[in-house]
């Protein structure tokens, strides 16, 4: 598989993504992506939790606060999930949330909620790839442009 | 005012302690604040948001005077109503008041400034801050007391503590650690919605738990003390007591609450029909921020001309 190696441009903008990875699907995903050496940009940070359920939107709402210029939430895909309906609440938590950042000013697009099973190690690097192009696209947090005045 | 609903205890109150100052019944200058010795008013009770310099003086200068702040009401508590107005700022909310609005007749777009010159001499005028702030974003306080406006029950608590020095530790709010389901009367069976319905839809039955009528009542998520009053009265919470303790804030666990409960779980859940249910709710802010926003992880919507 043949893969380029990207060159980060001195004085471009790299969004800094955050990643709530549930234990059973999505971070096993990355993981396998890792195992596989599978490129993908190096901007997510991941923090697992044992299903995306337990993502409280307070922990997305924080993650913008203190700079993120994007928060991913992946878990199984619907019907999968360990813990049977976590992952329902996720969706709508995450369809609420959007409207609430919407109106806050902050682009609901910066949010992600993607659903990628344990064997799909190219969609998580598929998924971070066009999530930095996107961010990149819409540029830094604003709550962090902001702070400059 | 919410401190007259003590109704004859005011009486009580006054034998025991000399009000020195209160706007809303007496006639003290703000000079006689200003003259009086650091700590010299040994409890104060301070209600209202921040969002003028005015305001933020007094907050400033009733800290100083007094040993204990209490934030009043949930406006100096967390924002409060007036909060809502941090989804604006001051360059949008002038425009729209003194040009925009439809029978305003303002042809040379004057807006107000702090300082003006008049024959006279020169008038000053507070200057209007562009975010809302509660009252421990400005100062340092003491005790909380939740409520809009504080039930009867909360003001006496507060004032009872306080006589007999029997308050809690600094920084408390000085009510009940459950929401408001702990109070509440109506019968609580299974909680699954599969529309939200506004007040005006439909009449709700007096004995069932609002939530599952499909009305949104913000019980889960608030902190009790209030005796469910609005409940009682066949109307569902509004989340005026604020966050229950340890919530990292009110917004985001009535919508992780909502969620929870929303929509019919199928084994392939309809998207269409989840998004549906959730595009029923027409003003998440206003309904899960209603008082909270100032105090809340994101305070106020990002506009281009907030000053910090």
């Amino acid at each position: 598989m043949e893969q380029k190696l990207e060159v980060k441009k001195k004085g471009e903008f790299e969004p800094k993504i955050i990643g709530f990875l549930c234990n059973w699907c999505a971070y096993a995903a990355a993981d396998l992506a890792g195992v596989s050496r599978i490129q993908y940009p190096a901007n997510i940070r991941i923090i697992r939790v044992m299903c995306s359920g337990r993502v409280d939107p307070a922990f997305i709402l924080e993650a913008f606060k203190n700079g993120a210029d994007g928060v991913l939430v992946a878990g199984c895909h619907p019907g999968d999930c360990h813990y049977i309906n976590g992952n329902f609440k996720t969706f709508r938590r995450v369809t609420l949330l959007k409207r609430v950042l919407k109106e806050l000013g902050i682009e609901p697009e910066r949010l992600r909620l993607e659903w990628i099973s344990a064997s799909e190690g190219d969609k998580f690097a598929t998924v971070i790839k066009e999530m930095v192009e996107e961010i990149k696209k819409l540029g830094p947090n604003p709550l962090k442009v902001g702070s400059k005045s | 005012m919410a401190v007259l609903d003590i109704n004859e205890k005011i009486l009580d109150l006054v034998q025991i302690a000399d009000i020195v100052f209160w706007p809303a019944v007496m006639d003290v200058k703000y000079r006689d604040i200003e003259n009086m010795p650091d700590g010299y008013i040994d409890v104060c009770f301070f209600n209202g948001a921040i969002r003028t310099e005015k305001q933020e003086y007094m907050a400033k200068l009733l800290r100083q005077k007094s040993k204990t702040l209490v934030a009043y009401g949930t406006c100096s508590y967390l924002g409060g109503v007036p909060g809502l107005a941090n989804l604006a700022d001051k360059q949008e909310v002038f425009e729209k008041v003194y040009i925009q609005t439809l029978s305003t007749e303002n042809p040379n777009k004057v807006l107000p400034r702090t300082r003006t010159r008049v024959p006279e001499g020169e008038l000053e005028l507070p200057d209007f801050y562009d975010t809302v702030k509660s009252l421990d974003q400005t100062v340092e306080v003491d005790y909380y007391v939740p409520g809009c406006p504080p039930a009867t029950e909360r003001t006496l608590y507060a004032l009872e503590a306080i006589v007999k020095g029997e308050l809690p530790p600094k920084d408390s709010v000085l009510a009940p650690l459950k929401s408001v389901c702990d109070e509440c009367p109506r019968k609580k069976g299974e909680k699954k919605i599969s529309r939200i319905y506004r007040l005006y839809e439909r009449v709700p039955d007096p004995e069932r738990c609002f939530l599952e009528q499909g009305i949104i009542c913000m019980g889960p998520a608030t902190r009790g003390g209030c005796g469910a009053k609005c409940i009682k009265a066949n109307m569902p919470c509004t989340g005026c007591g604020g966050p229950c303790p340890g919530s990292l804030e009110q917004g985001a666990a009535m919508i992780s609450a909502l969620a929870s409960i929303l929509g019919v779980e199928t084994e392939k859940e309809k998207y269409a029909e989840a998004e549906k249910l959730i595009d029923q709710i027409r003003d998440p802010i206003g309904t899960f921020y209603m008082y909270s926003l100032p105090s809340s992880i994101i305070n106020r919507r990002v506009t281009k001309n907030v000053r910090k």
